[in-house]
């Protein structure tokens, strides 16, 4: 129960009182939650949402990233990754190349996660190829692979719908989109730093088609950089209005909410006040209290460092992604965290916060141990 | 949350002591918000206002030459060791300049305790320092203190008294590790017991310098021995009150003859708030951004902390130990207003730079 004097005084009581209850929070709770000036008070609504949602059970999975190509058209503002076709640098993975990454992890990965640049070359078929081999190779992996982004690229270069797309992929083995490209909603915003990608209709209808065909998604929000409050409000707003469309066709619809910090080196967009560790959290328990209907947060250490990541399943979150091993693009824009983390160090460091690991797969279900 | 708890963390912050076993309960079933929360009532009772202080100084190690051989310790070389150094007074001198120029009021020396130099090498260091700068010199914790006894001949109280009238200012808390003598004779062996550590604290403090007090957390004691050492404070405190500062932070693994799994950051703001609750008679307790890392120390001072340290022009001890964060005072500034407070610099015994 929360400790109502403190909200009373903070004038947030009729918002604990909803939070405790479940009910659902609207955007101007949302707003009176960005303006608290005690962001613990916050965190602590958000922590006992979480602990609603999923005890103190703390997800984490045994994952890999594949970066097939960093060529992209898009050339977002923000992107550290990105380059130019024929620009020095630039690269393309063979399918053989990523299946040989793959299969040097350490621990064969639950959990593929393949996105790339939005190649002007590479066709569907070496995607459906790319999946059924990888799948081939890794038959207990669960495939997470291409952002919206990727799926409306592929379907303009192939003269096709995003849902034809979608169903050559799953047909080779895709079972998941990951939640990239989503960025910000806000029109204004996403002018300024990522112009050419997919907007936000384009971004939501591709996940809705993918839920209706049974594949389950992630979502993102990337926040500190142009935008404004509001305009992260009504992100979380947008994200848990498809969610609803979702749900109300059937499927299950979002897994789980990324909230992505802005990383400020090595790319166009000057953020006047780069974000603190505070406003990190804030953004976070903020997500988990308005994102009523997504049943799990992740804290993605690679962007937040460890010890936030940490801190932040305290604020929130429940997950603490995985394993990664060979992490590229937030790195190339400044992220300091290490570059990969063991399942011993892992399931140490749930314990040792007093929370209870569990293994995932991709859906976040409960791995059994072998 | 049970009821108990709560009374206890509501009494807590209006100021009650707490006993040992209340804070064995608060330890073990607490939660980590519900603890901050009263901890930061307590800082906000003692601190009121809205600042957030801090030094600006400068790390100096004079030598790292030491013959305790401390099993945590990745900065330490023994003596004859090809890396082994011993810092000249001139070179001590410009490291002083530049921490001046840098606006610094304070140095913090400490060095290994090396068998040769005699103490009349330290008593002219001190001489040499305040012949050439006007600084305040935080030097020579107690481990140190008992090893410049040894050496010479002299007791404790006599060697603090010979650095004082040296120049000695006050007196860093480190080599407090952890003030169990159990814990000590397996992590430190050859350092001074706990009871020397308070002892020699507390006759500085009876010669009017003021000192700190530290805990190094996360290596091989336990739960139990970390309480054991906030209330071996609380009462060293309550006979003297000369502690201007808590200041517990965690043990580093890299490096180290330690194996153990680096504490998470909810366990370190778990002990923060704990040691604010425990030491109601120490005005001041650090976060510790050099092993915690900025966004954790920002979010310590709402479990807490009132004061970010320092801004440590120079460390390497902890480097040494794998953890390589750097901020710079403006860095500091910005951290501090971002979390809702007004960051301050201020000298060893708190009083703000800028006011008498």
């Amino acid at each position: 129960m929360p400790d109502l004097k403190r909200y009373e005084a903070l004038g947030l009581a009729s918002i604990a009182r909803k939070v405790e209850a479940g009910e659902r929070l609207s955007l101007e709770d949302g707003r009176a939650l960005f303006a608290c000036p005690d962001v613990t008070a916050v965190g602590a609504l958000a922590h006992l949402r979480r602990t609603a949602l999923h005890g103190d059970r703390t997800y984490y999975v045994v994952n890999r990233h594949i970066n097939y190509t960093n060529v992209c058209v898009n050339a977002c503002a923000f992107c550290a990754y990105q380059r130019e076709k024929g620009q020095e640098g630039g690269f393309e993975l063979s399918i053989q190349d990523a299946v040989d990454r793959l299969l040097a992890a350490p621990l064969p990965p639950r959990e593929v996660h393949i996105v790339g640049g939005c190649h002007p070359d590479l066709r569907l078929a070496f995607f459906v190829d790319l999946l059924s081999t990888v799948q081939k190779a890794l038959p207990d992996a669960t495939l997470k692979c291409f952002t919206a982004v990727e799926i409306a690229h592929f379907a303009r270069l192939e003269g096709i719908s995003t849902i034809e797309v979608l169903q050559t992929l799953k047909a080779a083995g895709l079972a998941m989109l990951p939640g990239g490209g989503a960025e910000i909603f806000a029109p204004e915003v996403r002018r300024r730093i990522c112009p050419k990608k997919s907007n936000a209709v384009e971004w939501l209808r591709i996940h809705g088609e993918a839920h209706a065909l049974g594949l389950a998604t992630n979502c993102t929000m990337l926040f500190g950089h142009l935008e404004s409050i509001d305009d992260r409000l009504d992100h979380l707003h947008q994200l848990r209005r498809q969610q609803d469309l979702s749900r109300q066709n059937g499927s299950d619809g979002f897994t789980c909410f990324i909230p992505l910090p802005f990383q400020t080196e090595n790319n166009a967009i000057k953020v006047e006040r780069p974000l603190t560790g505070l406003d990190e959290l804030r953004t976070i328990a903020i997500s988990r209290l308005m994102l009523d209907n997504i049943p799990h947060l992740k804290a993605y250490w690679v962007m937040l460092t460890v010890k936030q990541a940490q801190a932040a399943l305290f604020f929130g979150a429940d997950d603490l992604d995985g394993t990664v091993v060979e992490e590229k693009i937030g790195h190339m824009a400044g992220a300091t965290s290490r570059q990969g983390l063991t399942k011993a160090q892992l399931k140490d460091m749930i314990r040792g916060m007093g929370l209870t690991p569990v293994e995932r797969d991709a859906r976040f279900n409960p791995v059994q141990e072998a | 949350m049970s009821q108990n708890i709560q009374q206890i963390l509501d009494e807590a912050a209006e100021g009650r002591r707490l006993t040992l076993d209340e804070a064995r309960l608060l330890q073990r079933e607490a939660g980590l918000h519900d603890l901050g929360f009263a901890a930061h009532r307590v800082r906000l009772r003692k601190h009121p206002q809205p600042i957030v202080t801090y030094v600006v100084d400068r790390n100096i190690n004079y030598s790292n030459v030491c013959v305790c051989a401390c099993r945590f310790c990745a900065y330490f070389r023994a003596p004859g060791h090809e890396d082994c150094f011993v810092l000249s007074f001139e070179a001590i001198g410009e490291k002083i300049a530049e921490t001046i120029a840098l606006g610094g009021t304070q140095i913090l020396m400490q060095g290994g305790h090396h068998p040769d130099l005699p103490l009349s090498w330290y008593e002219d260091m001190l001489a040499y320092i305040k012949a050439n700068y006007d600084i305040h010199v935080h030097a020579f914790s107690p481990p140190e203190i008992v090893h410049f006894a040894k050496i010479s001949g002299l007791t404790t109280a006599q060697v603090i008294e010979r650095l004082k009238a040296a120049g000695l200012d006050s007196i860093p808390g480190g080599g407090a590790e952890i003030l169990v003598d159990n814990v000590r004779s397996k992590v430190s062996p050859n350092k001074c017991p706990s009871g020397q550590w308070l002892a020699v604290m507390e006759e500085a403090h009876a010669q009017g310098l003021r000192t700190t007090a530290t805990m190094m957390f996360g290596h091989e004691e336990t739960p139990e021995e970390r309480l054991e050492h906030l209330f071996a404070v609380r009462e060293s405190q309550d006979r003297t009150g000369g502690f201007t500062a808590f200041i517990p932070w965690t043990f580093q693994p890299d490096n180290t003859n330690i194996v153990a799994r680096p504490l998470t950051s909810p366990e370190y703001l778990r002990m923060l708030a704990l040691a604010r609750l425990v030491l109601d008679n120490v005005d001041n307790v650090q976060v510790s951004w050099v092993t915690m890392g900025p966004k954790i120390a920002q979010l310590a001072l709402y479990f807490g902390g009132n004061d970010f340290g320092s801004t440590m022009i120079e460390e390497n001890v902890v480097r040494a130990a794998g953890v390589s964060f750097r901020l710079s005072q403006a860095e500091i500034d910005t951290l501090v207003r971002a979390a809702g407070f007004e960051p301050r610099q201020r000298r060893m015994d708190y009083r703000l730079v800028g006011q008498a």
